[in-house]
């Protein structure tokens, strides 16, 4: 399984997600965000992290619109898998790859903590590894992770079953509890919470490691 | 020309913001308050010298980048 991993001006998560998957087992290419073209032979893109373009004008919303997002987007419009983790949720939705947006918090206060996380569901590369309503722990970091959408849209990603996880306990205001969502095909996970900071036992977890275990292991055949 | 965009949070979009600014105001006194929004103004300095091409062109600024439709809306003004 081939990994590539995109980093920005900001990114801070970058090189944490890349050893998860390389923990998992997979093969990971760094990608700067200037670069038009994602390597060839990419399974799935990873969006890390961080504070990209210092969150300018909206988080994620110049990342959005740099030359390597436009090759992510072809690479999940050609079927491709994509993860975007915490800013790179944010990215994800200023694509349009994935519905809503990202507040700022409901209590304005930037939230670092770990927290727990229902899996909402098991039908999906990334979440297969957990089973359905297990519940999870890993952290949050963000400032603007309050997850909002039209009621209408709500509704058809939880009955699409698209809601990946959700909080056991809101802790940004988020409609319906929602932490991650997943795109129409399941191939695009969008998520605040950071499963690559929970991934080894020195991070004083490894509830994160099921997803990246399970990528790889279900991509390697792909 | 000068171009002004002004961002605003859609009506029925909470703005956590907002409401912390009004609940400051009452707090020093200033009654009546009833809401706050809070948005973003951006000037922009163009080239361009004709009316309609620049109010097109600005608009396509917003739906791109300026503004994220799915929770704001925008306003372009011609200085």
């Amino acid at each position: 399984m081939h990994a590539a991993i995109l980093v920005f001006p900001g990114s801070n998560c970058d090189r944490d997600l890349a050893v998860a998957f390389e923990r998992a087992g997979a093969r990971v290419t760094m990608v700067w965000h200037k670069d038009t073209d994602l390597p060839a032979g990419v399974d799935l893109v990873g969006v890390p992290g961080g504070f990209s373009y210092g969150d300018y004008l909206r988080c994620g919303a110049i990342a959005a619109n740099s030359p390597i997002c436009r090759a992510m987007v072809g690479h999940a419009g050609r079927g491709g898998y994509v993860l975007g983790i915490c800013n790179g949720f944010q990215i994800l939705t200023e694509t349009g790859l994935l519905p809503g947006a990202l507040l700022r918090n409901a209590g304005l206060k930037y939230v670092c903590k770990p927290v727990a996380l229902r899996v909402a569901t098991a039908e999906s590369a990334f979440t297969r590894g957990y089973r359905e309503g297990e519940t999870i722990t890993v952290p949050v970091a963000h400032h603007d992770g309050n997850y909002v959408a039209d009621p209408a849209v709500l509704d058809r990603l939880e009955a699409e079953d698209r809601v990946a996880f959700t909080y056991v306990g809101n802790p940004n205001g988020s409609a319906r509890d929602i932490a991650g969502v997943l795109s129409e095909n399941r191939r695009v996970l969008g998520m605040m919470p950071h499963p690559e900071r929970m991934a080894e036992p020195a991070h004083g977890g490894t509830d994160g490691a099921a997803m990246f275990a399970a990528l790889v292991r279900d991509l390697a055949h792909a | 020309m000068k171009a002004r965009v002004h961002v605003m949070l859609k009506t029925g979009v909470l703005d956590p913001q907002g409401e912390a600014v009004r609940h400051a105001l009452g707090q020093m006194g200033f009654d009546g308050v009833r809401s706050v929004r809070q948005g973003k103004v951006i000037e922009l300095d163009l080239e361009e010298t004709d009316e309609e091409t620049a109010r097109e062109t600005v608009t396509r600024m917003c739906e791109r980048l300026l503004a994220n439709t799915v929770i704001e809306s925008y306003t372009v003004e011609l200085v």
